[in-house]
C-alpha cells in the first residue's frame, strides 16, 4: 500500500499506546509521513503536554488554536497542532450551546466538576465530539490524534459508548451518539496502536486491541513497533579473533570494550526478536516496525527518519486492506493469546 | 558524578520511611522500582507491602498475581523478611469506606446504588489515587494502633506505592481532599436542603446551572446529584477527617517520594514538572531513580580506541582491518554516545531534585517480568557491597 493510500483511508487516526512507547514521536512521523506525501495534516494533543511541539523544534506549549508547525514545502503538505483539552472542549461546548455568560462561573465554582462526575466520561465525550467537528468541517486530509497514554485510552474511547448506556436524552446523548458513530465506522477513523518490543507494553498492547475491538468496533489500522535495534551485521564474531585474523593487537580494555557492546546489543536484539514474534502470534494486524535511534530527543530530522522507515512499512502492507475494514481484530474467529 | 549511586541514602528509603510513594511520567517503570524496593526490603528481614493501583496490572506481571483484591497476599520467596502485594481494587475500597463511614445499613444502601456514587467510584480516574491513598493509609495503621481490631493483621515496617500516570504528582497527594470538596459544593448543599424557604433563597446563578445541566445532560443527572448529596448528609465529617489524617500522613517524615524517571527529553520534562509541583507543595523528593539507562562501556565518556561512527577501525592501518572491526565500532560508537546523552539528562533532573540520591538502574539483560528481574533491580538500587549481601 501507498503511503497517501494508507494517510486517506480515514481523514481521522488515533494515535493509542501506553506511555512511554513513543506515542507522541509516532504521531508526529506519521504526520510527516503524509506531508512528505503531499498531504496537509493536523496534530491534535488531549493532554496539553510539551512533547508535541518539542519534536518540531518548538519550546512553547500548543494552543487552542492552530499552530503551523511545518510549513508547505516544494510537494509535501503543512502539518499544524493544537491542543484540544477536556477543558477546552467544555468551555466551546458550553458557549456553543448559548451558555457562554455562565460558563466560567460554572467552572470557577467548581459545580461543573460535579456535573462531570456524575456524567462520567463527559469531557472524553467533549473532546471527540469536537475532534468530530474538525473531521467533517475542515479541509485538512488527515487529522492525526495524540491519545491518552494506556489505560486511559481506552477508557478515552470507550466513554461514548459507555453513556450511552446511562444517559437517555439531552444533547450530550446526541453527542455521545455522533462520537460512537465516528470511532466505529472504518471509513472515518482507524486507530494506530504503538508498542515497544517488551514483555510489558506487548502484553498491554495486545490487551488494549482486544477491549477497544470488542467495546468500541473501533478499526485498528496497524500496530508501530517502535524502538527496534537496527540491524548491524558482523558483530557475531569475537572481537579479539577478528583482530587476530587480522594480525592486529588491541589493548585488552578495547576489546572489552567492543565485545560487550556487542553482547549488550546482540541480546537485547532478540529479546526484541522475541517480543515482535509473540506479538504477531497474539494479535493478527500488521506491524511497522521503527528503528531506535540512539537519541534521547528526537526532532525534525529524526521524525523524518521515522516517517520514511513507516512509509517503507506501510508500502510492505498488502495493498487490499486499503479497501475494507480489515484491518480489524475479528473476535469472533481470533481469541486472545496473552 | 552526578548520577552515581549513593546506596547509604537509598537505603534510608527501605529503613527509616514508612511510606515510599513512587511518582513520575507514565511508562518509566515505576511499578517495577516500587516493587523491587519492597522486595528489598524483605531482603533486609522487613515485612514490606506494595501496593499497585494501575489499572494495566504491571504489578501482576511482575509478581504472578492474578487478582484485584482488598487483602495483601504474601508472596513466597527466599529471603529473611516478608512481601506482600495488593493490586487495589478500588471500588470494593471505596464500598468498604462509605459503609464504615455510613451511619445506618440504610445510608450505606442508598449511597452504593446511587448512579452517581457507582460512576465515582468505578470509572472517576481520581477515584483511584483517592483509594490507594486510603489503602496506604489503612496499610500503614494496621497493627500499629493498640487496641485495633485489626489486630489479626500484620504490621508493615514499610508500604511502598506506585502511582497511576497522571500529569501532576500531586493529584495524588490531594485525592483524599477532592471528595470532600466535592461534597463541600455549595450549590449543592443548597440543594440537600428540602425546605422551600431555602429553595428561594437559591441564587439566581445556581438556578441558571440546574437549567443548564437539565438541559444538557437531562433532567435524571439532576436528580441523581442531588439524591447523592442528599444520602451522604451527615457523612462528610467522617469523610472530611479521614482525608485530612491521609494528608497529614502522606506529607509526614513518615513518607517519602521517590522521583522515577527515564532518561528521555519527555520524560525528564514530565519529571521535573513533577519534581517542581511537590516543591511547590512542600514536599521534597528523598530519590530519584533513573530507569532504562544504556550500560557505559567505557567509563569517563571518552571515546573508544579512538574510533568514531562510520567505518574507521579506531585509527588503525589497513583497509580490511577495517572492515572486520568497523561494526564493533561503530556499535561502541553508538552506545558511547547515547549513554553520554542519557548522562546529561539525568545530571539535568539529579540538580533539579539536590540534594536527593539518584539512584540509574541499567537496561537488563532481560525484560523485568519476574521476582528475578525484580532482585536484579534492586542490586542495581543496593548495590551488594554496600547493602553487606552475600
Amino acid at each position: 500500500m501507498d503511503p497517501v493510500g494508507f494517510c486517506t483511508q480515514t481523514r481521522l487516526l488515533i494515535v493509542a499506546g501506553k506511555g512511554g512507547v513513543g506515542k507522541t514521536t509516532v504521531s508526529a512521523a506519521v504526520a510527516r509521513m503524509a506531508a512528505d506525501a503531499g498531504l496537509s495534516t493536523l496534530l491534535v494533543d488531549v493532554e496539553g503536554k510539551g512533547g508535541l511541539p518539542a519534536v518540531f523544534g518548538y519550546d512553547e506549549l500548543l494552543g487552542y488554536e492552530e499552530t503551523v508547525m511545518a510549513p508547505q514545502r516544494p510537494g509535501a503538505g503543512e502539518i499544524r497542532a493544537r491542543t484540544l483539552t477536556p477543558d477546552d472542549a467544555l468551555l466551546e461546548y458550553l458557549e456553543e450551546h448559548g451558555m457562554r455568560r455562565i460558563s466560567r462561573k460554572l467552572l470557577s465554582s467548581g459545580a461543573i466538576d460535579v456535573v462531570a462526575t456524575a456524567v462520567p466520561g463527559i469531557k472524553d465525550i467533549l473532546v471527540l465530539g469536537k475532534v468530530k467537528q474538525l473531521e467533517q468541517g475542515s479541509a485538512i486530509d488527515l487529522i492525526v490524534v495524540d491519545a491518552p497514554a494506556a489505560g486511559h485510552a481506552v477508557t478515552f474511547l470507550t466513554s461514548a459508548s459507555g453513556l450511552l448506556d446511562s444517559v437517555r436524552v439531552g444533547p450530550i446523548r446526541a453527542q455521545a451518539q455522533d462520537v460512537v458513530d465516528l470511532l466505529s465506522n472504518p471509513a472515518r477513523c482507524q486507530v494506530l496502536l504503538v508498542t515497544l518490543p517488551e514483555e510489558t507494553p506487548v502484553n498491554e498492547v495486545v490487551e488494549t486491541a482486544y477491549k477497544l475491538e470488542d467495546r468500541v468496533g473501533v478499526s485498528l489500522a496497524a500496530v508501530v513497533v517502535n524502538g527496534l535495534y537496527p540491524p548491524r551485521p558482523g558483530l557475531d564474531a569475537d572481537p579479539a579473533e577478528v583482530a587476530e585474523r587480522q594480525g592486529l593487537r588491541l589493548p585488552a580494555t578495547e576489546l572489552e570494550q567492543l565485545r560487550a557492546a556487542a553482547r549488550f546489543r546482540l541480546g537485547r536484539a532478540a529479546l526484541q526478536a522475541e517480543q515482535v514474534t509473540r506479538l504477531a502470534r497474539s494479535l493478527p494486524l500488521p506491524q511497522l516496525p521503527l528503528p531506535y535511534l540512539f537519541t534521547t530527543e528526537v526532532g525534525w530530522p529524526e521524525v523524518g527518519i521515522l516517517a520514511r522507515a513507516l512509509a517503507a512499512g506501510v508500502r510492505a502492507l498488502p495493498i487490499e486492506r486499503a479497501a475494507s475494514s480489515s484491518g480489524t481484530v475479528d473476535a469472533s474467529t481470533v481469541s486472545p493469546r496473552p | 558524578m552526578s548520577g552515581v549511586l549513593d546506596g547509604g541514602a537509598l537505603e534510608q528509603l527501605v529503613f527509616d520511611r514508612e511510606i515510599v510513594v513512587c511518582c513520575g511520567p507514565g511508562g518509566v517503570g515505576k511499578t517495577t522500582v516500587a516493587a523491587s524496593l519492597a522486595l528489598e526490603c524483605a531482603r533486609r528481614g522487613r515485612r514490606a507491602c506494595v501496593v499497585t493501583i494501575d489499572p494495566a496490572r504491571r504489578l501482576a506481571n511482575a509478581l504472578g498475581l492474578s487478582e484485584v483484591g482488598n487483602a495483601p497476599s504474601r508472596i513466597d520467596g527466599d529471603w529473611p523478611g516478608e512481601l506482600w502485594a495488593l493490586m487495589l481494587d478500588t471500588k470494593s475500597t471505596f464500598d468498604a469506606l462509605v459503609t464504615r463511614h455510613a451511619a445506618s445499613p440504610e445510608q450505606a444502601d442508598a449511597i452504593l446504588q446511587n448512579r452517581l456514587y457507582r460512576n465515582i467510584s468505578g470509572v472517576l480516574s481520581g477515584t483511584h489515587e483517592y483509594m490507594a491513598m486510603e489503602k496506604l493509609y489503612e496499610l500503614h495503621e494496621q497493627g500499629r494502633l493498640p487496641g485495633s481490631s485489626d489486630h489479626e493483621a500484620p504490621r508493615f515496617d514499610l508500604v511502598v506505592v506506585d502511582t497511576p500516570p497522571s500529569r501532576n504528582a500531586l493529584d495524588f497527594v490531594d485525592a483524599p481532599r477532592r471528595l470532600t470538596r466535592l461534597l463541600d459544593n455549595r450549590v449543592f448543599r443548597l440543594l440537600m436542603v428540602p425546605t422551600r424557604a431555602y429553595l428561594r433563597a437559591v441564587s439566581v446563578a445556581t438556578q441558571a446551572f440546574l437549567r443548564t445541566i437539565s438541559k444538557v445532560v437531562g433532567a435524571e443527572v439532576v436528580t441523581d446529584v442531588v439524591a447523592f448529596f442528599q444520602a451522604f448528609e451527615g457523612m462528610e465529617e467522617g469523610f472530611r477527617q479521614r482525608a485530612q489524617e491521609v494528608h497529614d500522613l502522606i506529607t509526614s517524615d513518615a513518607t517519602a517520594f521517590v522521583l522515577v524517571a527515564s532518561p528521555a527529553r519527555d520524560a525528564v520534562r514530565e519529571a521535573a514538572y513533577f519534581a517542581d509541583k511537590l516543591a511547590e507543595a512542600g514536599i521534597p523528593t528523598s530519590a530519584l531513580v533513573v530507569n532504562r539507562v544504556h550500560p557505559r562501556f567505557v567509563e569517563g565518556g571518552s571515546e573508544p580506541g579512538g574510533g568514531s561512527e562510520g567505518g574507521s577501525a579506531g585509527g588503525l592501518e589497513g583497509g580490511t582491518v577495517a572492515t572486520a572491526l568497523a561494526p564493533f565500532y561503530a556499535n561502541l560508537a553508538e552506545f558511547v554516545d547515547i549513554a553520554g546523552r542519557e548522562e546529561s539528562h539525568f545530571a539535568t533532573l539529579g540538580a533539579r531534585v539536590a540534594p536527593a540520591p539518584v539512584a540509574r538502574v541499567p537496561f537488563l539483560p532481560a525484560d523485568v517480568h519476574d521476582l528475578e528481574g525484580l532482585a536484579a533491580v534492586a542490586d542495581e538500587l543496593f548495590p551488594p557491597p554496600a547493602s553487606q549481601r552475600a
